[in-house]
């Protein structure tokens, strides 16, 4: 199953994440279009910064959600197969107990209703749209296996060069 | 061919360069812009700012996050600040150009000039009496230096008005000054902008835009249109005369130099230096057949329409010149000019030679150019691309088979000749109905619009419609590649366009020059409207930018709208972050200044636009 990864060191803040992800939860997805649509477009991630540092947070679709935990009226579920963490506007009473429980804060509300929005991983895209809009590649869509493995083969490269150094000297 | 290459351009020569691009691992400007998608939507909106370092500052177009910069700038604000700040760039680029030139006719006048000449003196006249300047008695040398003088002052003086915006009727003087837009000075109204749009002068977006139009009219009735007199009088008014255009154009067994930018100040030399028996010997010494020289952009279009200087392309050709493997030398000057062109040389033996002091390409030779030496600097550069000719390798030569007839050269003063020396029997077949209107289809490339898809389907749209077109810049060259500018391409028309066509013996589409030539456009509306006795604003008359790209063609759209004439862009501006200046533009303009800008990306519909606000002016003109 493909993730969401975040490149901590990527990020620089330009927001386009948050643009492309409003854009493609519209009808017309199309930022020109989007524009005059109701109810207005929300984007589902957010860009926070803590001192220098930026970085985009998004759902996690964490397994056993505690969203879907304490969802009373069965508007957040978990797919059983891909585990993606959706939310039911239809079924949703606005109580705001997944936002009191969701450890990143990105469950948003809708402007017109008293409703919350979240991440849905964009299922009619093969990349979800923030990942596409990226333009540092911040943000990867991958197996959780094949990001590990290239944090393995960069710090591989790190602890060989460290090392070669310590040789030299 | 591969169906993304045939989504990229429709033109075939295109088509198979890209194909060799692709084959040879060659990166164009279509790679480029596919690699920058998706493309920022702050940016397509225009609601970013970087005008102060407490920023930059973005709006939330979906009013989730900030609605204000951090000096409170609405979007507003922001729209219409960058929108002016385009402005000031457009009128810039003309006038600079526009200046360069009537430097060149100071240094000529004074005797200076490294080999120009004033090479129509009855226009120097006719521009002279227009500045007041005293002709009896006096020798064309000291007319001339006074009209230079006179068009130089124009950019430095702080009040107006510029000489010829008066040539526009009185109704559309008496409106600019009344909106207090009747342009001052040149330089003046470009350098307000940017006092203006400065961080915390002009918040308000009338007053912003209202300026914007100022700057705009300093550059077509000012900066654009001295470049265009000015250079008509150094290297002659253009006559019809017959050429060929696109990529077809390069031979195989000449040395073939290209031409690319925009003054003809450099070409105009490089194509007399091309003509020197001895660098033509020296071609033939080194297994040349002889010195071809070709055109892109409107360098291309100036040489092409005084000499018939054959064009190789428009703006979206540049790169694929180069990958013909056949070009000896690139030699450019300033705008519209790839910085990319220098890495993709590297890769022919093709010398990518830049010459103006105000443009440097790394990776370029530089061999600089100045009025005083001119001559002798073009023979050194047509001499280096000679000399590189014995370095092309047979092997990666191919040139396309593509090229299509053209008559060009259609100044406002060949028009007139063409229609007998008035403007009576164009008049006569417009209110006939035979001729419904006239549309200026001008304008850039743009990766985002299929290659010249834009500029020939709303052509040929107009043309059936009766609708004469008058074309400039990259449309022109689009619509000559076309073949849209035989005398011919009449069966295409409607046939009341047609009859007026083939009665006269012109293409049913009219090549009137460069970019900074729109400003022949403007004269000629002016004229129709005099004639007339009615404001531009009246007129069936419409201006269109099918694939624009550039600041300039923004400062065109703007200057086109604020003389009166309707103006359909292909591409989406960066307003429409702000729903109140995209309103004033689209809406609110036409009840201050009569007519306003509409965008429609498909051609076919934006040829509607056009055909429909022709039919409603000519409704209410009682024609």
């Amino acid at each position: 199953m493909k993730e969401i990864f975040v490149r901590l060191d990527r990020c620089v803040g330009c927001h386009s994440c948050e643009l492309a992800c409003a854009v493609e939860h519209s009808a017309a997805k199309s930022l020109f279009a989007a524009l005059a649509e109701a109810p207005v477009p929300r984007k589902r991630l957010y860009v926070e910064q803590v001192l220098t540092h930026k970085l985009p947070l998004l759902c996690r679709h964490c397994e056993d959600a505690p969203c879907v935990r304490v969802c009373r009226t069965g508007a957040m579920s978990q797919d059983a197969v891909s585990r993606i963490v959706t939310h039911d506007p239809e079924r949703c009473i606005g109580c705001w107990m997944c936002t009191m429980v969701c450890p990143y804060g990105v469950i948003g509300r809708q402007l017109e209703r008293r409703i919350a929005v979240k991440c849905d991983r964009c299922p009619d895209r093969e990349e979800p749209a923030c990942v596409t809009a990226c333009p540092t590649r911040a943000l990867l869509y991958m197996e959780e296996e094949d990001f590990s493995e290239r944090m393995r083969r960069v710090a591989a490269a790190e602890v060989v060069e460290g090392y070669g150094r310590a040789q030299a000297v | 061919m591969k169906e993304e290459i045939l989504q990229r351009s429709i033109d075939p020569a295109a088509q198979v360069m890209l194909a060799v691009a692709e084959k040879e691992h060659l990166e164009t400007a279509w790679d480029r812009f596919e690699k920058q998608q998706p493309q920022c939507g702050f940016g397509e909106l225009g609601v970013c700012c970087r005008h102060c370092n407490m920023g930059p500052c973005r709006i939330d177009p979906f009013g989730e996050g900030p609605a204000r910069g951090v000096c409170g700038a609405t979007a507003d604000i922001m729209v219409a600040r960058g929108l002016l700040r385009m402005i000031a760039a457009g009128a810039a680029a003309h006038s600079d150009h526009a200046r360069d030139v009537a430097h060149t006719l100071k240094l000529t006048a004074e005797g200076k000039g490294g080999g120009y000449a004033i090479k129509d003196e009855a226009k120097l006249r006719r521009l002279a009496e227009e500045y007041g300047i005293p002709l009896d008695g006096r020798s064309t040398q000291e007319i001339a230096l006074d009209v230079a003088h006179a068009a130089l002052a124009e950019f430095g003086q702080q009040e107006g008005p510029i000489r010829f915006t008066r040539r526009a009727p009185a109704r559309r003087v008496d409106t600019w000054q009344k909106l207090g837009i009747d342009p001052r000075g040149i330089d003046r109204e470009i350098v307000e902008i940017m006092h203006r749009t400065h961080m915390g002068v002009d918040n308000d977006y009338v007053n912003l835009i209202l300026h914007g139009l100022r700057a705009s009219l300093a550059d077509g009735w000012g900066g654009s249109m001295i470049a265009t007199e000015l250079q008509d009088v150094l290297f002659g008014t253009p006559q019809p005369v017959r050429s060929e255009a696109n990529l077809g154009v390069l031979k195989a067994d000449q040395v073939n130099i290209i031409v690319h930018g925009h003054e003809p100040i450099l070409s105009e030399m490089i194509v007399a230096a091309a003509q020197d028996p001895e660098l033509v010997a020296l071609a033939k010494e080194v297994g040349a057949q002889g010195i071809n020289v070709a055109g892109i952009c409107c360098t291309g279009n100036e040489v092409l329409m005084r000499h018939g200087i054959p064009v190789a392309g428009n703006f979206l050709q540049q790169e694929l010149a180069i990958i013909t493997g056949a070009v000896e030398a690139m030699i450019v000057d300033v705008q519209c000019i790839f910085p990319a062109l220098a890495d993709l040389s590297s890769c022919f033996h093709t010398k990518f030679i830049s010459t103006s002091p105000k443009a440097k390409f790394p990776g370029a030779t530089h061999m600089e150019f100045h009025e005083e030496t001119a001559y002798d600097t073009a023979k050194a550069i047509v001499r280096t691309a000679v000399e590189n000719y014995p370095r092309r390798n047979p092997a990666r030569v191919h040139i396309p088979d593509e090229k299509s007839e053209c008559m060009v050269g259609f100044s406002v003063e060949a028009i007139l000749a063409a229609l007998g020396g008035s403007l009576d029997p164009l008049l006569g077949a417009i209110k006939s109905g035979a001729i419904q209107g006239i549309a200026g289809v001008v304008g850039c490339n743009n990766p985002k619009v299929q290659h010249d898809y834009g500029h020939i389907n709303m052509v040929k749209e107009l043309i059936r419609n009766n609708i004469l077109v008058v074309t400039t810049g990259c449309n022109a060259q689009a619509c000559a590649k076309a073949g849209l500018l035989r005398p011919e391409a009449a069966e295409l028309a409607g046939d009341g366009l047609k009859g007026v066509c083939q009665a006269l013996g012109v293409p049913p589409v009219l090549h009137m020059g460069s970019c900074v030539d729109i400003s022949r456009i403007l004269v000629a509306c002016a004229a129709i409207a005099n004639t007339m006795g009615v404001d531009i604003s009246d007129l069936p008359v419409a201006g269109a930018a099918p694939e624009w790209m550039s600041e300039k063609a923004v400062s065109i759209g703007a200057y086109v709208v604020a003389s009166g004439i309707f103006t359909v862009l292909g591409t989406v501006p960066p307003v429409l972050g702000s729903s109140n200046v995209t309103q004033l533009l689209t809406a609110g303009a036409e009840g201050v200044v009569g007519a306003r800008f509409a965008v429609e990306p498909d051609p076919f519909k934006a040829a509607r636009l056009i055909v429909d606000h022709i039919t409603a002016k000519r409704a209410a003109l009682g024609i």
